[in-house]
């Protein structure tokens, strides 16, 4: 648990010129196999910071290093193919295309990524697993993901973002349309496969009580200096 | 994978992209079938006359006989005598003549005096014969054979009696010398429709008594004498001929245009017909015009739809933006989904247009005498085709660069 995952050293960022809203995080280092929860009340720049370490932001400077590559220095293609190759990422809601079936949802990552792909050698067969752990009926696979009911979605999105055995996590306040009900079982789910698959999760959420099944909890306030 | 996603995509949004498909069609469809009346008109109108190697008449412009000879538009400058049509039938590169002589109208459709060889000789839309429809041809001094489209509108059967006029707007009716229906041709779509065929022998008998174009006053020359005379024309007002070896044609037409009797004028019937086709060619013009309109309308259309759905679907592409899609995938998807909606596109355009066409043929050839041609896939048609597609993608460009800068920069979080 020694390595960093996630290393980020005086990162700057603002929209543009113009906006008033900047950012600057001195540093932040996330060790291998942590899970680390990001508190932060809306608008205090969590889902930026999480857009920059996902690398679909450029930070003005400063460096963010996912598994030792400095992300910001490579080429947006190698940029699109690392987080394809390493990140597994589940939004807050609407995560599925809804005119796809589940499981075509689910392998969607391992067309982009070469290395995850690899990984499989029956890909239906390892989304069905992933459904199974993750208690969605047998006879989901063929459903449209318009069809699902949102905690279903929520727990495909988890299979999505888990297949192929990414090194890291990111999950984007994933509970926030969940009932308290689903809340605890979609968490009891998706740490369970993480711990099993040895992967990072970051997972940002404005809700404190979640913090006691975290290894760390990180206040946004704490590591992020905001610019008004 | 990117293709079956793309083609779901399209099929979740069955209402929308239906509606786009019908209208893109719709436009589509407009636009072909403004080029193949187009096309088809120039067909038929190319097709007026054929396998008639030249028409001769007096000097003039090749336009101006064409028109009075084939189209029955305008008169002759000047006739050509008897003599001179001889000279013509003895060459000896002649195959075939068939004098006409135009001047007469009934009711506002020309007469025209011929031989029965009118009937074999004459053919249309690349070598279609005259059918006779009811009745005979001429047997009779006073018989007539009329147009298919001169029977219908003037509802004339067989034994109608008619009386022609002298000229084609006098108030001078030859009504001494009446005339009855020997016979109706089938419909042609040609000028032929529009016109009452008599025999030469007929139109010198009805100018018995008549003078420089007016009737001799006092003079009645009885039917059963003029039936007597020698009524070999001393004048026609053209030729259509046809020659032994095609080789011979211009030769045949430098000795008609030198010809030192009289001043004549041989022309080739199609490079005529090219000629007054580049004159109303305007209206070909404007036709394309319309049609080059309505397909840009289109394409604006399709890129309009295309840009009201792009904030809509900018979650959509956030998705595949985090799974590992390139901005140039994201792009590229909505270049593929125009590609599919020109594809359907166009399938129905052509299920329209053939279905319409193949309905609508018999009547259009009968109104206006235009063949529309429908066979499948023309060369045009097909090129027609790529180029939709080509102008679909290029048109599809602008929203799909407005959605590689909406992945660009909307990252985890979309701002709409």
């Amino acid at each position: 648990m020694d390595e960093s995952i996630i290393k980020i050293e005086s990162l700057n960022f603002y929209w543009s010129k113009k906006s008033n809203f900047k950012i600057f995080v001195p540093s932040l280092e996330i060790k291998k196999g942590e899970k680390v929860l990001l508190l932060g009340e809306s608008g205090s720049g969590k889902t930026t910071l999480l857009s920059l370490i996902c690398g679909f932001l450029n930070p003005l400077s400063g460096s963010i290093s996912i598994n030792g590559n400095t992300i910001n220095k490579l080429s947006s293609k190698t940029k699109d193919e690392y987080r394809a190759d390493n990140i597994g990422i589940i939004f807050q809601q609407f995560n599925l295309l809804p005119y796809a079936n589940v499981v075509d949802n689910v392998l969607l990552p391992l067309y982009f990524s070469q290395a995850r792909s690899k990984n499989i050698v029956n890909k239906r067969a390892a989304a069905l697993e992933l459904f199974k752990q993750l208690r969605l009926p047998d006879d989901i696979a063929q459903y449209r993901a318009s069809n699902l009911s949102v905690g279903q979605q929520q727990r495909v999105a988890v299979a999505r973002a888990l297949i192929g055995n990414p090194s890291l996590i990111i999950a984007d306040e994933p509970t926030s349309s969940l009932d308290t009900n689903a809340q605890q079982l979609f968490l009891d789910l998706m740490f369970k496969q993480i711990s099993e698959n040895n992967s990072t999760l970051l997972m940002v959420s404005h809700d404190k009580s979640l913090s006691n099944r975290f290894d760390r909890q990180i206040n946004i306030n704490e590591i992020l200096i905001r610019e008004n | 994978m990117l293709i079956k996603l793309s083609i779901s995509s399209l099929y979740a949004r069955a209402l929308t992209v239906s509606m786009t498909v019908v209208a893109i069609s719709l436009s589509l469809m407009l636009y072909m079938s403004v080029e193949k009346l187009r096309t088809s008109a120039y067909t038929s109108f190319t097709d007026t006359i054929s396998q008639t190697d030249l028409i001769i008449g007096a000097r003039a412009s090749s336009v101006q006989l064409l028109l009075y000879s084939v189209f029955r538009i305008g008169n002759a400058t000047n006739n050509i005598t008897w003599e001179s049509y001889q000279d013509l039938e003895n060459k000896e590169e002649v195959d075939w003549t068939v004098p006409i002589s135009l001047g007469d109208s009934h009711k506002g459709f020309r007469v025209m005096g011929t031989n029965k060889e009118f009937f074999s000789r004459y053919k249309y839309r690349g070598g279609q014969s005259i059918n006779i429809q009811k009745g005979n041809l001429f047997e009779d001094l006073y018989d007539v054979v009329l147009g298919a489209g001169v029977a219908e509108k003037l509802d004339y059967s067989i034994d109608t009696p008619l009386i022609v006029s002298h000229g084609l707007r006098s108030f001078s009716d030859h009504d001494d010398q009446p005339f009855r229906v020997s016979g109706i041709l089938e419909k042609t779509g040609t000028p032929v429709d529009n016109t009452v065929i008599v025999s030469l022998a007929a139109i010198e008998a009805i100018h018995v008594d008549w003078s420089t174009g007016a009737k001799i006053p006092g003079q009645q020359t009885p039917i059963e004498e003029i039936r007597k005379m020698d009524l070999t024309p001393k004048n026609i007002t053209a030729v259509l001929v046809g020659v032994k070896s095609k080789l011979s044609i211009f030769n045949l037409q430098r000795w008609v245009n030198e010809y030192p009797e009289e001043a004549m004028t041989a022309i080739l019937p199609g490079a005529a017909l090219q000629e007054l086709w580049r004159v109303v060619g305007v209206v070909e013009n404007l036709l394309l015009g319309i049609s080059i309109v309505v397909i840009f309308t289109t394409l604006v259309g399709m890129a309009a739809i295309m840009f009201s759905n792009l904030n809509e679907r900018r979650r959509e592409m956030a998705i595949w933006r985090a799974m590992g899609a390139s901005p140039s995938i994201v792009m590229g998807l909505l270049m593929l989904e125009a590609i599919f909606i020109a594809l359907l596109s166009i399938l129905l355009s052509v299920i329209l247009l053939f279905g319409t066409l193949n309905i609508l043929q018999p009547w259009i050839d009968y109104n206006y005498g235009i063949l529309v041609n429908v066979e499948f896939f023309t060369l045009r048609d097909i090129y027609v085709f790529i180029m939709f597609i080509i102008s679909s993608i290029i048109v599809s460009l602008l929203p799909a660069v407005r959605a590689y800068w909406f992945s660009i920069n909307d990252g985890m979080s979309i701002k709409v």
